[in-house]
């Protein structure tokens, strides 16, 4: 099971179904505790009616999904996880009409926690959109090959 | 009273979330559980059981601030989410309670469940800065 693990393939897989795959989130890059993704702007994703800005929803979607994938890359293997507990710091507002690129590092895992955190950013990392801080327990007995 | 269109957001309506009812005057919002919600298979996505929670969150501080008759622009400053059972793919229900209402900013909790209410799937702690409109 801890063999032949390929986050990338593990991306692909994840990004292209249910919630993620609605969201178009694509693959951007990974190391080896952090990952990142970027979420298209969307005119349907909009939080206010009346500003073209993406609302916070698809971000926390954004940012669960890269820090699961963080963490899997620094697992070296793709086991059944679940978040915690999640938050997310807002700085300012995503630009309009404007994509939002999420990276997620894994900076610590003991055997059954993972902690995670990150920033959502409109193109400069410096200048981030959201901050978050995220805790993932990993299910016992749950692992899966489904991302290989 | 908030109507029904001003508290579902683009997104939200995009996400399939809408008003199932209120209770004292809070709406109820909930969202159907069809494959754009899914994250692991048959169980949702944190970020989908999240924007539900963060709508119902608004939902009812805008009836609250319409009650008060403020017309204040929200902002938000955080959410913390708790994930404490997975939601299965199946209507999800979400209700919030204003812990305060300030001039300047509100504290929100949100729960939301499915077929036993008193077994939420998740909660959450919201902040939001309240900016009072020039107009």
């Amino acid at each position: 099971m801890a063999t032949g693990f390929d986050p990338e393939k593990a991306a692909a897989f994840v990004l292209r179904h249910g919630h993620s795959g609605w969201l178009d989130m694509q693959f951007r890059g990974i190391g080896d505790d952090w990952a990142e993704l970027e979420l298209p702007w969307r005119e349907d994703l909009v939080g206010e009616p009346d500003r073209h800005v993406l609302a916070s929803g698809p971000i926390i979607s954004l940012m669960d999904m890269a820090s699961g994938l963080a963490i899997w890359t620094r697992m070296k293997r793709f086991q059944a996880i679940a978040t915690l507990d999640l938050r997310v710091d807002y700085q300012r507002p995503a630009r309009e009409r404007h994509h939002v690129i999420g990276r997620a590092e894994c900076y610590r895992l003991t055997r059954s926690a993972a902690f995670v955190r990150g920033v959502a950013h409109d193109g400069d990392p410096e200048d981030p959109v959201a901050h978050i801080a995220a805790v993932f327990m990993s299910l016992p007995g749950r692992a899966s090959r489904d991302g290989q | 009273m908030a109507n029904d269109l001003a508290v579902i957001t683009p997104y939200a309506a995009s996400l399939g979330i809408a008003v199932h009812g209120d209770e004292d005057g809070i709406p109820i919002l909930h969202v159907g559980g069809e494959e754009i919600t899914e994250g692991r298979p048959g169980f949702y996505h944190g970020g989908a059981i999240s924007g539900l929670l963060e709508t119902a969150g608004y939902a009812a501080l805008r009836v609250a601030l319409d009650a008060e008759g403020r017309k204040v622009q929200i902002k938000p400053i955080n959410m913390t989410v708790q994930f404490l059972a997975p939601a299965k793919a199946a209507p999800l229900y979400a209700k919030a309670r204003i812990t305060k209402l300030g001039r300047r900013n509100a504290n929100i909790a949100v729960e939301c469940w499915q077929d036993d209410r008193e077994r939420p799937r998740a909660t959450a702690i919201m902040n939001v800065l309240l900016a009072e409109s020039a107009g």
